[in-house]
């Protein structure tokens, strides 16, 4: 019965969409206000339909309701009962829920938190999002329906992929979501400027806490899938350049290009047409990502279970959204006006050279990513573009990138500087190259690349800590006044210099991490001793437990280094006894300097049966990149609370002043 | 129809798909410097039967036979360049990670090059247009703008 | 002119969009692999015969010694889809105008012999590719798989999976082409 209500209130919630999606935009252009605020409550009411929905089918999964297809397909009586709940998007139609949900979340918050903007702006914005929303709702229904029932009902469930069954991979997910499907709201303001045919510092600052919001949890969902990549493969790696980390990636890269574009639409009223243009480039990144892991258009390591039929409706979703955007763009964008004047040494020109190298980025992991398609598409050839590719073309534009941002928030508005701002910052490039010299004394055999990015990280970590410590006197004689003079400071400031030391932090561990790796690996018995980065490790042998629904071969190792015991780590092998197959679970012994990583496995060759084969990684610096991410979420998180943005305040602030019209906003 | 799906899926099936460690203690060479050539190497050859893994990472048997005789071949006193074409003669370019530069790829290799000199051509015109120096354009500066400008002036002198 | 560069984007997406369309609706498998060997001659091997098996195991030369087309089957007692196919490979060994040869892959010699006891043997040679070596040389990516070589040797088509139904359809009448 439940799952049937939950179906029911999404034929309802397609119902509503359609009518969000309607008749606000009509009631725009017949001047109908109850048509125009219909908007509002149509989509706080779409948003409580799919909420039923999505708790319907986390009941069928709570309650392993074998009738539901669904359930049958990716649960198991004996999951733990957090990895029913999360399992409930761990699969194709579950996250296709998963999705809507956040979707419909987004018109929710924009109706409750976005009273700030103007009634008729918004109610366009929510049309535009409920054109989405009846897409992807109607794709849920006719394609991925979760709600799906199945009879006889099986004994017991297929099981989630043991994969999956990991904390961090249940978390990925919705936050890697909600930053995709935020940047749909970022689009459907695009959307609406165009059609108003204006896009104003107003309309820039109205859209910029989305967009935050968005690419914070991006930023946070990425980092947080490279880190499940890192201790749940078992190698030690964090990123592939697999097609589906890529096209995450590239969401992200637009969008942070789009977060230092709109400030200067905000600041300046500059580069309108270029901000509204990236607004909708990275949500159809987005969906393009969407398209590429549903679809099985390309190979990936990890994609969804592959179904052309949903590909082809997804396809006729993207080219409905992308093409109509676009078009709407060619049509509309001509007529905005490029205004701001500025020097060609100047905070514009900065952000304009940030856009530079990250478009460029973006476009060189697109064209990578789809190269191999092109290809067989017009020679039939195939062949694979895999990491060596993109680490040579993607390295430079980095470091290029990390080198410059350390300047950009040294210059003014309009006319910088910059040779007063180098000669004051000179010695920091000095011990950045002193640093970098350094490295490369001690460890001749790196890659240069490696070389100079200690030394951009560190250019990039001084600079920017200069620069704010410069903005709040630090050293001020007043000591007591510095919280103040902290505080005093916008919070989209202080968020910004988090976000770029993050990246510096991002930068060292990459590098540190990639280069300098040291690896062991040999058969062990009990007793065994192996020698890694001056680690001592003894194995100690292994020993069998039992987990809800595996079983476990569990490594005793002993680690010691110059003599003293640190501590014991317990590498596991599991058989996740439903779907027969396996998993390693590494064990790492964390630490800034570098991580300890020791993984057990059994010998493929049967010579070698009754020893294990221990593999021991030592990764320096690599707690450096989960840092940096950290740090970026904190600064996005930092940056979205600033007051101009009044996201959460707006009704204390309607309160203390009814009308809030700053000049220029409401022009209706 | 449904037969030949059911088999194609346990064919499929065959290829291992579970990610476990790879090169394993015994297939290691005694020889520094060739065993970090033979890990260099087998980084950037595709497992042929996995979906998008270097066969350094893969488990699968095929996987195996690759590394083993990618050593073999270097112990034989192949060059890295040879082991390569050995594999492309059995496997095709479809194996290797990094694409050889040929006619069908010279666009994916300059492809970065050719978009940031582009990229760098739009701005400088950007740049230009938008200079001060650049008088015929003052007029066209919009109300908006300055409306703001003039907003954060005042907060910024505060 | 000024409006032109506005399409720019929009033309992109229309070029994505149109691979992304030939890539969904033109039924390829992304992750099949075209054989290198195709319109080259065979790789050279010598396989030694299954150790209790009458039919004697084969090598380069004896293919091309034979100026017949051949059918190269790879094969293993542990593949499911090969026990599908063996009907099919059956049918051809009725064939007098082609050889069919068996190369036993990575298969234990008893699991192998069991195998073609129970079956039947429809292969005119069979070698033992236990070490799997032969079956790189051939570049294959799984079992079951087979090659057609032509009279002169050369390798004309490959086709991985097993031969049942359409693909075998498929396969006999690239084969009877080959033999005109």
């Amino acid at each position: 019965m439940i799952p049937e209500l939950g179906q029911f209130s999404l034929v309802l919630a397609l119902l509503i969409a359609i009518a969000q999606s309607t008749l606000p935009i009509i009631g725009v252009t017949r001047e109908n206000t109850i048509w125009i605020n219909s908007a509002k409550y149509l989509a706080l009411l779409q948003f409580f339909l799919v909420l039923i929905a999505f708790m319907a089918l986390m009941r069928s999964y709570i309650v392993s309701d074998f009738t539901v297809t669904n359930v049958v397909n990716n649960s198991h009586s004996k999951k733990p009962l957090l990895y029913k709940i999360v399992g409930t998007w761990g699969n194709h139609e579950g996250s296709i829920l998963l999705w809507v949900l956040i979707l419909v979340s987004f018109g929710g918050a924009l109706s409750l938190f976005g009273s700030n903007i103007p009634t008729r702006l918004r109610a366009r914005v929510l049309s535009v999002q409920g054109w989405i929303c009846v897409g992807f709702i109607s794709f849920m229904l006719f394609t991925s329906n979760p709600f799906e029932r199945t009879f006889p009902p099986p004994l017991n469930g297929n099981d989630l992929n043991p994969l999956l069954q990991d904390i961090g991979l249940a978390i990925h997910p919705p936050l890697l979501y909600v930053g995709y499907v935020g940047f749909s709201i970022v689009f459907s303001f695009a959307v609406a400027a165009l059609m108003e045919g204006e896009v104003s510092s107003a309309w820039a600052r109205w859209v910029r806490p989305w967009i935050l919001i968005a690419w914070t949890s991006l930023s946070a969902g990425i980092a947080l899938g490279a880190w499940w990549a890192y201790y749940e493969l078992g190698w030690g790696g964090w990123w592939f350049w697999d097609p589906v980390e890529n096209v995450s990636f590239m969401p992200w890269l637009v969008g942070t290009a789009l977060l230092h574009s709109a400030i200067v639409t905000e600041k300046r009223g500059a580069f309108k047409a270029w901000t509204v243009l990236l607004a909708i480039l990275t949500f159809s990144l987005s969906l393009l990502g969407t398209f590429i892991v549903r679809s099985g258009l390309l190979t990936s390591v990890h994609s969804f279970a592959v179904d052309p039929e949903r590909g082809i409706y997804i396809l006729i979703l993207l080219a409905v959204s992308i093409g109509g955007s676009l078009l709407l763009f060619a049509y509309r964008a001509p007529s905005l006006e490029s205004g701001g004047l500025f020097s060609p040494i100047s905070r514009e020109s900065g952000l304009l050279l940030n856009n530079l190298f990250l478009t460029t980025a973006a476009a060189i992991v697109l064209f990578g990513t789809l190269y191999p398609l092109f290809l067989e598409g017009i020679t039939g050839e195939k062949i694979s573009v895999g990491p060596p590719f993109f680490n040579i073309s993607f390295t430079p534009i980095g470091l290029l990138l990390g080198s410059t941002m350390a300047i950009g928030p040294y210059l003014k508005w309009n006319r910088a500087d910059l040779a007063g701002v180098l000669s004051r910052i000179k010695f920091l490039i000095f011990i950045s190259l002193g640093v970098s010299l350094f490295v490369w004394y001690l460890k001749s055999s790196g890659p240069a690349f490696a070389i100079i990015g200690v030394g951009v990280s560190f250019w990039l970590f001084t600079s920017t800590f200069f620069e704010w410590m410069d903005r709040v006197r630090l050293f001020n004689k007043n000591y007591f006044n510095i919280f103040k003079r902290i505080k005093s400071q916008p919070r989209s400031a202080n968020g910004m210099t988090i976000a770029h030391l993050g990246m510096s932090f991002i930068i060292l561990g990459v590098v540190g991490s990639s280069a300098w790796k040291e690896e062991v690996i040999s058969f062990v018995e009990k007793g065994s001793q192996l020698k890694v980065a001056g680690f001592l490790v003894t194995f100690e042998g292994v020993s069998i437990h039992q987990g809800p629904n595996y079983n476990s071969e569990k490594a005793t190792l002993k680690v010691e280094k110059e003599g003293k015991f640190l501590e014991n780590l317990y590498p596991e092998r599991r058989l996740y006894l439903a779907t027969g197959t396996s998993t390693t679970e590494s064990a790492i012994r964390q630490s800034l300097a570098g991580d300890l990583y020791v993984t057990i496995s059994e010998p493929a060759n049967n010579k070698f049966k009754g020893k294990w084969v221990l593999r021991l990684i030592y990764e320096p610096l690599v707690n450096f990149i989960w840092l940096g991410a950290s740090f970026l979420a904190l600064g996005g998180i930092i940056s979205i609370t600033d007051r101009r943005y009044k996201i959460g305040r707006t009704f204390k602030y309607r309160r203390t002043k009814p009308i809030n019209k700053v000049v220029g906003l409401d022009n209706f | 129809m449904n037969f030949i799906k059911f088999l194609l899926i346990t064919f499929l099936y065959l290829a291992p798909v579970d990610i476990i460690l790879a090169v394993e203690p015994d297939e290691v060479l005694t020889d520094l410097k060739l065993e970090s050539r033979a890990r260099d190497i087998s980084a950037n050859v595709r497992c042929v039967v996995c979906q998008n893994e270097p066969i350094d990472t893969s488990n699968s048997g095929v996987a195996r036979d690759l590394r083993i005789l990618i050593r073999e071949r270097l112990l034989a006193g192949d060059s890295n360049k040879e082991v390569y074409k050995y594999l492309v003669d059995r496997y095709g370019n479809f194996i290797l990670f990094k694409p050889p530069l040929t006619l069908s790829t010279a666009f994916l290799w300059f492809m970065p090059l050719l978009v940031f000199s582009l990229g760098v051509v739009i701005l400088v015109g950007v740049l230009k247009k938008a200079s001060p120096s650049n008088k015929s354009r003052f007029s066209d500066v919009s109300n908006d703008t300055k409306v703001s400008d003039s907003l954060e002036n005042k907060k910024g002198k505060k | 002119m000024r409006r032109f560069v506005f399409l720019v984007p929009l033309a992109f997406s229309l070029i994505i969009g149109t691979f992304s369309v030939w890539g969904l609706l033109n039924d390829r498998n992304p992750s099949e692999i075209p054989s290198a060997l195709i319109n080259r001659s065979i790789p050279k091997f010598n396989l030694s015969p299954l150790p209790g098996l009458r039919t004697p195991g084969f090598s380069r030369d004896n293919l091309l010694n034979l100026k017949k087309v051949s059918v190269i089957n790879f094969f293993a007692s542990w593949c499911l889809p090969c026990r599908a196919e063996h009907q099919s490979l059956i049918e051809l060994s009725q064939n007098n105008e082609i050889v069919l040869a068996g190369i036993n892959y990575k298969d234990i010699n008893k699991d192998a012999l069991d195998w073609l006891t129970e079956l039947g043997n429809p292969y005119t040679y069979v070698g033992d590719d236990f070490s799997g070596r032969t079956g790189i040389d051939w570049g294959i990516t799984g079992v079951p798989e087979t090659f057609i070589v032509n009279r002169d040797g050369k390798v004309v088509h490959r086709f991985s999976g097993p031969l049942v139904g359409v693909k075998f359809k498929e396969f006999k009448e690239l084969l009877t082409l080959e033999l005109r």
